[in-house]
């Protein structure tokens, strides 16, 4: 089903990172858009609203900015693309190639990934000039352990999209049923506030959720706020690992239903 | 017995298509209840293909000569029958029934629109798994065969239509495929570019003893590529035979085009009960069956005073377009 090696995912990174490059103004915008943390933050400390959940300015700051970080190397959009281009028919030539064409937009994020990373590091260097006092260099254990977290994320989401892009087979707005996991992405994810400041009654099933993975705790992780790392990492893995069979289960059974309409 | 490298065994397709009447009321009513109504697009056809040949699909709009190809390279599951491509089920997508195959579709692409061709063509090589170094040899001898050396650095969407499609057909060869299905590979093309295209997989074919099914709108096409041909009507196998046979079958007869020396033989000639085809001064063209060419050409020769005779066959277009009409053969 997959067939991938490291020549084959070398040479589509390579390629996909050459025409992500194409669009670098888009890229950039999209970077920059990014920074709704920077807003809640502000919200945040205006209102002293920190004072609540016991966290400083300065590890709030740190929290907003690591959050932005991760959004940056997390975003997914395939279910779109992937829509699109079931409609059109424009997977139709992929999906006759020896290597499943869902890698194709996997490499695709990542190289969007990479070109997102020099604007978001000139985000974050205006961020410090503006909050000096919120500058902190992470240890390399981490720092490691965040992209690593970051990384389980993004693989969260794209999973959880690309199972809701193969509904595309079935029905033709496979995008729809995205939107309705908008809201909880937004607010459960920690992008909005830090899942602590949240109440118990909410804590106590959230956490079950693979919501507060997603930005929530690598943010914590990054930015050296308390979390507690062996149950965050078990609970990314047991959601790749309850997402990957179903993503695989969809995919073959989608694919029987192709018309390959418009071609 | 040579085994044939396509086998189609009582295969059909159906698709299920929801339909809704015009207006509001229809609209309203399609919203809370959708009618699906199964299509049945290709009925219980047979055919088998040997190696090495090339086999034109002929049908007019909807017959179902794309599905047909679609099913063949395994796009789309077929409902009912057998079906097995290199002894594989297409369906089935096995990555060495994948390497051994490839589709072109006229009007879809699959090269990268904001890169040059070459990095398409790269990519593609590493998903066959095929080494940089034959990728390279590869790709300079097929883009020396279709002659866009030149175009090989330049964003596929700075090309004109003729240099993509070429592109195309080498992004989709890269890996020497050993079947390849051409669903209208020179739509859209100039008449130049058509043809160099219809040459290079003349060479292709000569060359590698590849096996190909085409469908072409363009009679040419189908002409110079194909000795044998498959009509389609309306999910129906009506003919699957030699071309010129189907030609002789379909057009029993020849047009003869009389230049009369005088316009008194014209109108004469014009009005003596002969079905004509066409008639310009004194150019006068005239429908006969091919049994009866000899003895009305003597009577016409004995009887008139004729400047100059031309036989013609009727166009392959026009033979073939009556059969994309009626349907029969």
């Amino acid at each position: 089903m997959f067939n991938l090696n490291k020549n084959k995912l070398i040479t589509l990174l390579k390629v996909q990172y050459s025409n992500m490059l194409e669009y670098r103004v888009e890229i950039a915008l999209w970077a920059i858009s990014g920074i709704i943390p920077f807003f809640m933050l502000n919200i945040w400390t205006n209102n002293n609203l920190n004072e609540s959940i016991n966290l400083s300015n300065v590890m709030l700051s740190r929290y907003f900015l690591s959050a932005f970080f991760v959004r940056q190397f997390s975003v997914v959009w395939v279910v779109f693309t992937f829509e699109e281009d079931a409609l059109l028919g424009k997977i139709s030539p992929y999906l006759i190639q020896p290597l499943n064409p869902f890698f194709r937009y996997f490499a695709q994020h990542i190289a969007e990934q990479i070109t997102r990373f020099p604007f978001a590091l000139i985000i974050a260097l205006i961020f410090f000039l503006i909050n000096p006092e919120s500058l902190w260099i992470p240890s390399l254990g981490l720092f490691l352990l965040s992209c690593l977290s970051t990384f389980f994320s993004f693989l969260i989401q794209f999973l959880i999209q690309s199972i809701i892009a193969c509904f595309c087979f079935w029905t033709e707005k496979a995008s729809s049923i995205e939107r309705l996991l908008f809201i909880p992405t937004l607010f459960l994810s920690g992008l909005l506030a830090p899942v602590i400041s949240f109440p118990e009654y909410v804590k106590s099933w959230i956490y079950i959720t693979p919501f507060p993975y997603l930005i929530d705790f690598p943010a914590n992780i990054l930015s050296g706020n308390n979390t507690n790392i062996i149950s965050g990492f078990f609970m990314q893995i047991f959601w790749i690992s309850i997402l990957f069979p179903i993503f695989k289960r969809t995919w073959s059974m989608g694919t029987k239903k192709y018309t390959a309409m418009g071609s | 017995m040579e085994e044939n490298i396509i086998q189609v065994e009582n295969l059909s397709k159906s698709f299920d298509i929801s339909s809704k009447e015009p207006g509001l009321k229809g609209t309203l009513k399609h919203f809370f209840k959708r009618e699906k109504k199964s299509i049945e697009v290709i009925k219980n056809i047979n055919f088998g293909i040997k190696k090495g040949e090339i086999v034109g699909f002929l049908g007019a709009n909807g017959a179902g000569k794309t599905t047909i190809l679609k099913m063949l390279c395994g796009l789309i599951y077929p409902s009912q029958g057998k079906l097995s491509v290199a002894g594989n089920l297409p369906y089935k997508r096995r990555s060495n029934f994948l390497k051994n195959i490839t589709l072109i579709m006229g009007q879809k692409q699959q090269l990268i629109w904001d890169l040059p061709p070459i990095e398409s063509f790269y990519l593609n090589a590493a998903i066959y798994d095929i080494e940089k170094f034959e990728a390279k040899k590869r790709i300079k001898k097929l883009s020396d065969m279709l002659e866009i050396e030149k175009e090989l650095y330049i964003p596929v969407r700075k090309l004109s239509l003729g240099q993509r499609m070429k592109s195309e057909l080498l992004a989709a060869l890269i890996h020497k495929p050993n079947i390849l299905f051409l669903d209208e590979p020179t739509l859209g093309l100039d008449i130049n570019a058509q043809r160099n295209l219809r040459k290079f997989l003349q060479i292709y074919n000569k060359e590698t003893d590849a096996t190909i099914c085409l469908t072409s709108h363009y009679m040419k096409d189908i002409t110079s590529l194909c000795k044998r041909v498959i009509c389609i009507h309306e999910g129906c196998i009506t003919y699957d035979g030699k071309l010129e046979k189907l030609l002789k079958k379909i057009s029993p007869v020849k047009d003869i085009l009389f230049i009369c020396r005088t316009d008194k033989d014209a109108k004469e000639l014009s009005n003596s009960g002969f079905i004509i085809k066409n008639k310009n001064q004194n150019e006068i063209t005239i429908t006969i069956k091919k049994e009866a060419i000899k003895s009305t050409l003597k009577m016409i020769l004995n009887k008139f005073d004729i400047e100059d005779l031309y036989i013609n066959e009727p166009p392959v277009d026009e033979i073939i377009g009556n059969i994309l009409v009626k349907g029969k053969v």
